[in-house]
């Protein structure tokens, strides 16, 4: 059964995320192995290749091939950083593999500094997530103490220091480059790229950063071998992947289940639309990811081709369900508002474009959009797109597009009737406030 | 090199180069706001958008490198598009209040909005606001305006080297501004005016007052410090309304420091001299031209029929151009005098002996970024010489090690590596240490003039300057205005010669004024049975002729100086303003002209000889300095006084190769023993304030309203202080000799121990009297 998962596989809640349960279930053993026969980097780089890893943060970069970008033979220093800076709304996936798999992460770190020749990491933590730092903190120093951290790893002479960085809440600084300026001390604001990190990153040094799925997988391919992940998914779609299903279900929560699996099953697991009620829509990949009703989605298999091929994208697997009870222009209101409030306002497209698309969506929910509102929208965002210096711009812009590309007459209907299509009462029973027996 | 094509225009290109070097090396012209050559690369605005060739996305040129083989097209449909859509963005919530903006009519978002923005706006909503802030006297704000480009941001922390802007809060509520209750100090703050793209900041003097189209743009030179910024002066209706800089990559780049660009305003003085003035009885009478200059004609005579021509003496300002400081000394000459001189700050004139050639910096200011080592002797450079300052520090990020030693610590905003912190009376020991080690890591004899009277011990210090400048490469020892004001400057200038040649280096004299080494081409000096400044004071004339300088305020001696003019017969000051000083010592006024009314000739520290045209009518009854002199010698029958313009008057002052004529080689002069000051006695440290500087400056409102222009204090270290059982706040006496002035005492770590820091050229410290040498302290 896939909900065993594979890097919350045996992790029982609070209760065994320490050094000693984890080494129980196989824990560091890789590590170990890679450090007592000095398996060559090259090695390692190819297993992670054929395991066709793709980042687990939102763009699902092929994880053995950034590897490889990192200049080994760089003299000076070469930094990895971790980016548990899960802010995305809709996502909740790393927080839980720091709260109960921390050293999943640990050692995945450590094998890619391995790799990489870095003697130095960071895991940036989310501001908003207090505990989990703390317990990071925590696993760090048992870590520390058993020699799996730090100078001279298990008496090799290997070493690799690792500290956690706990940011201030800022979305934006789960941009790679806006969480290297945050790590430095400045603020939490992207660089424009070229140069890539892996050139001129952290301290403008070669710097490697993967998300926190991403570096807890690695222990798990180096045990059980890049081809016997990959088969674990589908090809290209290689492994096991953590969806933080939320929304409109009766079940929400993390669920690590191979790539591919079909959505209606992943629904299924989730325990099913609330109340009985018809699914709307559902975006696939955290919130930045376009819309897909209901129809386009019970079609697909939850992998990174896929959900492209419909039109959007994997990103962090952050399912979120919505039933009929949801209206689309209110929906997409709040999701417009998150990015205008989260827009570092470093580049003029970003900056003013947010606020005039969450302006434009707040009129017209509240009854004064015009006729020419949905084409002013499409004509904003594609002024936006592809012309800012991150992704937040995009970000910001696939929301939008898509609920009006996919809802639009629901959006009419708003402007001309000044009022939402689903009554008031249909939302007011779908909402939080009436929570079903069921839950 | 690299092989690319711009808008179909093959260009080859510098590896390494983006796209917009690559598109103005073709002459194509890419629109853009946070883009500025002399400033890192921020790519915020996106408005320098194109289409790359393969690029799914348009590419900001001015972060895209440039590859071997790249198409690019700037002003194609899909470039032209995204263009425009970034500055539909820019102007969502720009005010467009261009009707009542300063910036209007030289405003680049105003410009570009012409070929990219719509004729309507498409944005509905409400638009931002943004509360203005206090960015001190010189920088207005309307931060309602601002784009978020950054350079300003930028220009405080890379060019004038302490970030005194940055972006505070996020998206859309992101606001430029200074730390909490800080405004923008910098001596160079009014540039952020020239870079700021829109009408956020403006120049607060300014505001107002004309319209860009208004007023004409006339080149001229900066009459301040030894750098020679060249500047664009506008005016309107013969009223100096602002000054911006005028580009030169060899001199000023394209900043100006704020006493460049602010000290206009002292042309509008109330203390502007408009009229002749004699004094009879007591009493001051405008005059006409005729009169006064027959006044002053006869008055010289008189003096010299009594006294003899030797009672007369000229001192000149070394603010004055060259061509009325070679008047001046041919005046006096003509007289049969041989007084005559511009170095009125100057205490050790030694090296007048065997002159070598004018001091100057020994270099090209352009080559300062070439430096790798480099030790400072004596200096306020930050302040004294803003501009060099910001070469030093930008030659710093590129691995320029700078050495400093002297008795103070200011903050220059670069990394000084060694330092050490000595008393004035130490600075010869110093050096001499320096000598001392370098030679003995070089293994070579030191010149035997010197070898006698140099220290036997070194200090950890002095080893550590001599082994940073011995690593060097290409090495530079410059003495500042303190080392050049110093009592034993010959001396210094003598040791760093020394220094340079142990380290295949170069000596530098940096230079107080905009005519430090024009004074010397134009052979304002003392004929060798003259008298230098120093001894005109020591040994009171009967008659002064004074150009452009203020008794209190301009001298290395005020109070003497007050006292050997007050006690002349006749003082004839040819000064653009008036002030108590001039009106007590002097019997004529002559209003001349300051460098915005008249023609002439700046030579600059690296012998750059500068000339300028008035941009502007004197003011009242006001006459160019060159024309009075030439007057006055045709009034006193002297011969070779004839001249139609200034330039004829140029033709016979300067060389025609001035840089022969430029040397700091010191000769005939012998390094004295030590000369330690008695126990216990404190030594005077003197700054001259940079908006105190000359009279122009110090006339000028807003500059004395910034923070540079805070009053002087008593500043002593707490050591010291502890020792002279004082406490900062107190109110002390200073006391040199017969003179003396009341003052705050102030603690102060960055100054060396057994000195009193009291700066010069201003009205508060002007009763003291030497600007070094011994001053004590009382409690009153």
């Amino acid at each position: 059964m896939s909900t065993q998962g594979m890097i919350l596989a045996g992790c029982d809640g609070d209760r065994t995320w320490r050094l000693q349960d984890y080494l129980a279930r196989g824990g560091y053993s890789a590590l170990k192995k890679i450090v007592a026969e000095r398996i060559p980097q090259d090695t390692i780089i190819a297993e992670l290749k054929a395991s066709v890893l793709r980042g687990r943060g939102g763009a699902g970069f092929p994880t053995g091939l950034k590897w490889s970008f990192m200049p080994r033979s760089f003299p000076g220093d070469k930094y990895l950083a971790c980016n548990s800076d899960e802010g995305e709304p809709g996502t909740f996936k790393d927080r839980d593999i720091l709260r109960y798999n921390p050293h999943s992460v640990i050692e995945g770190m450590a094998i890619a500094a391995y790799a990489m020749g870095a003697a130095r990491g960071y895991n940036y933590i989310h501001g908003e997530i207090f505990e989990i730092y703390q317990r990071f903190e925590e696993a760090l120093e048992e870590a520390r103490a058993a020699k799996l951290i730090g100078q001279n790893i298990l008496g090799s002479d290997f070493s690799f220091e690792l500290f956690a960085h706990h940011g201030y809440g800022a979305y934006i600084c789960g941009e790679e480059t806006a969480l290297l300026e945050s790590i430095e001390g400045k603020k939490g604001q992207p660089r424009f790229k070229p140069p890539f990190p892996a050139s001129y990153g952290l301290y403008g040094k070669p710097t490697t950063i993967n998300n926190t799925e991403t570096f807890a997988s690695v222990p798990f391919i180096m045990n059980m071998g890049g081809e016997s992940f990959l088969n674990l998914g589908k090809p290209n779609n290689g492994g096991m992947k953590l969806f933080s299903v939320s929304g409109h279900v009766n079940r929400p929560g993390n669920y690590e289940i191979p790539l591919g699996t079909p959505f209606a099953e992943l629904l299924e697991m989730a325990g099913g639309v609330r109340g009985g009620r018809k699914l709307k829509a559902v975006i696939p990949g955290g919130s930045s990811a376009p819309v897909l009703p209901a129809d386009i989605m019970m079609g697909c298999t939850m992998d990174y081709d896929s959900i492209s091929k419909a039109g959007s994208m994997l990103g962090s697997g952050a399912v979120i369900v919505m039933d009929e009870t949801t209206c689309m222009v209110k929906a997409l209101e709040r999701l417009s508002y998150f990015y205008f409030e989260e827009s570092c306002g470093q580049c003029t497209p970003c900056r003013e474009g947010t606020g005039w698309l969450y302006r434009v969506v707040h009129r017209i929910e509240h009854g004064l959009g015009r006729q020419d509102d949905l084409d002013l929208l499409n004509s904003v965002t594609g002024n936006i797109m592809g012309r800012t210096i991150c992704a937040l711009g995009d970000a910001a812009s696939m929301p939008v597009q898509s609920f009006v590309k996919h809802f639009g007459d629901e959006f009419m209907y708003h402007i001309e009737n000044k009022k939402c299509l689903v009554s008031p009462e249909a939302q007011y029973a779908g909402s939080n406030i009436y929570v079903s027996p069921s839950c | 090199m690299l092989e690319i094509e711009i808008d179909g225009k093959q260009v080859s290109v510098q590896d390494g180069s983006t796209v917009m070097d690559a598109a103005n090396q073709a002459g194509v012209y890419i629109p853009h706001f946070c883009y500025h050559k002399k400033l890192s690369i921020a790519a915020n605005c996106r408005m320098c958008l194109v289409q790359v060739e393969k690029a799914p996305k348009p590419l900001p040129a001015c972060a895209t490198p440039v590859t071997a083989g790249m198409k690019v097209w700037t002003h194609s449909e899909a470039a032209v598009k995204a263009q425009k859509g970034v500055m539909e963005f820019l102007l969502i919530n720009h005010p467009l209040d261009c009707p009542i903006c300063d910036q209007g009519g030289e405003c680049q978002l105003q410009d570009l909005a012409v070929g990219y923005g719509g004729a309507a706006s498409r944005y509905q909503e409400e638009k931002r606001v943004v509360f203005n802030k206090n960015l001190g006297p010189l920088v207005s704000t309307d931060m309602t305006r601002c784009i978020n480009c950054t350079r300003c941001v930028r220009f405080t922390a890379e060019i004038a080297g302490e970030m005194e802007l940055g972006q505070a809060f996020r998206g859309e509520h992101a606001e430029i501004m200074p730390f909490i209750e800080k405004t923008v100090d910098s001596e160079l703050s009014g540039n952020i005016i020239d870079l700021c793209p829109v009408g956020a900041l403006t120049s607060k003097p300014f505001r107002f007052s004309a319209r860009t189209w208004e007023m004409s743009r006339r080149r001229s030179v900066s009459p301040h410090d030894s750098l020679g910024a060249n500047l664009i002066v506008q005016t309107k209706h013969d009223v100096v309304k602002r000054v911006l800089p005028l580009e030169n990559e060899e001199v000023n780049e394209c900043w100006l420091s704020d006493k460049d660009r602010f000290s206009y305003e002292g042309l509008e003085s109330e203390e502007r001299l408009t009229t002749p003035m004699i004094k009879q009885d007591g009493e001051w009478k405008a005059v006409d031209w005729q009169s006064a200059l027959e006044f002053t004609a006869n008055g010289l005579l008189d003096v010299s029929r009594e006294h003899g021509p030797a009672a007369i003496g000229a001192l000149g300002s070394p603010h004055a151009t060259v061509e009325e400081l070679y008047l001046l000394q041919k005046l006096v000459r003509g007289l049969g005098s041989g007084n005559v001189d511009f170095r009125l700050r100057q205490a050790d004139f030694r090296a007048d002996a065997n002159p070598t050639g004018a001091p100057w910096l020994g270099m090209k200011i352009a080559e300062v970024g070439e430096l790798n080592r480099l030790l400072v002797v004596g200096s306020f450079l930050r302040k004294d010489n803003p501009l060099l300052a910001q070469r030093v520090r930008q030659a710093a990020k590129r691995g320029l090690h700078v050495s400093v030693v002297g008795p103070t610590a200011d903050e220059w905003l670069l990394p000084v590596r060694h330092r050490a912190l000595v008393a004035p009376s130490a600075l010869v020991g110093t050096l001499g240490q320096i000598v001392v080690a370098l030679a003995a890591a070089k293994g070579v004899a030191i010149d035997e003039r010197l070898a006698g009277a140099l220290p036997t011990e070194v200090s950890a210090e002095a080893r550590a300057i001599a082994g940073s400048l011995d690593s060097g490469r290409k090495v530079a020892v410059w003495l500042g205005n303190l080392a050049a004001q110093d009592q034993r400057a010959a001396e210094l200038r003598l040791l760093a010669n020394e220094i340079a040649r142990l380290t295949d280096g170069t000596v530098g004299v940096i230079g107080e004024a905009a005519n430090s080494v024009g004074g010397y081409l134009a052979g304002a000096l003392p004929s060798a049975d003259g008298l230098n400044a120093r001894r005109m004071i020591e040994e009171p004339r009967k008659a002064y002729v004074l150009l452009g300088a203020e008794p209190d305020l301009d001298f290395a001696d005020p109070a003497a100086t007050v006292a050997a003019l007050g006690g002349a017969r006749l003082v004839v000051a040819l000064s653009a303003f008036t002030s108590a000083s001039l009106r007590e010592v002097a019997d004529v006024l002559l209003p001349v002209a300051p460098f915005a009314e008249t023609s002439g000739t700046f030579v600059n520290t690296e012998g750059r000889a500068q000339s300028f045209v008035a941009v502007a009518r004197p003011l009242g009854e006001t006459r160019p300095a060159w024309k009075v002199l030439r007057v006055l010698g045709n009034l006193l029958q002297l011969s070779g006084f004839d001249y139609s313009d200034s330039e004829a008057v140029r033709a016979d002052a300067l060389p025609a190769e001035p840089a022969a004529y430029l040397s700091n080689r010191v000769e005939g002069v012998a390094l004295s023993a030590a000369q330690d000051l008695p126990v216990g006695v404190l030594e005077r440290v003197a700054d001259v304030p940079i908006h105190f500087a000359d009279p122009l400056a110090r006339r000028a409102d807003a500059l004395r309203r910034t923070r540079d222009a805070a009053a002087p204090q008593a500043r002593i270290s707490p050591a010291t202080l502890a020792a002279l059982g004082l406490a900062g706040g107190e109110r002390v006496r200073l006391v040199q000799g017969s003179a003396g002035a009341e003052l705050t005492v102030v603690a102060d770590e960055r100054l060396a121990e057994g000195c009193v820091r009291v700066a010069a050229a201003h009205p508060d410290s002007a009763t003291l009297g030497a600007l070094s040498g011994a001053i004590s302290v009382e409690r009153i």
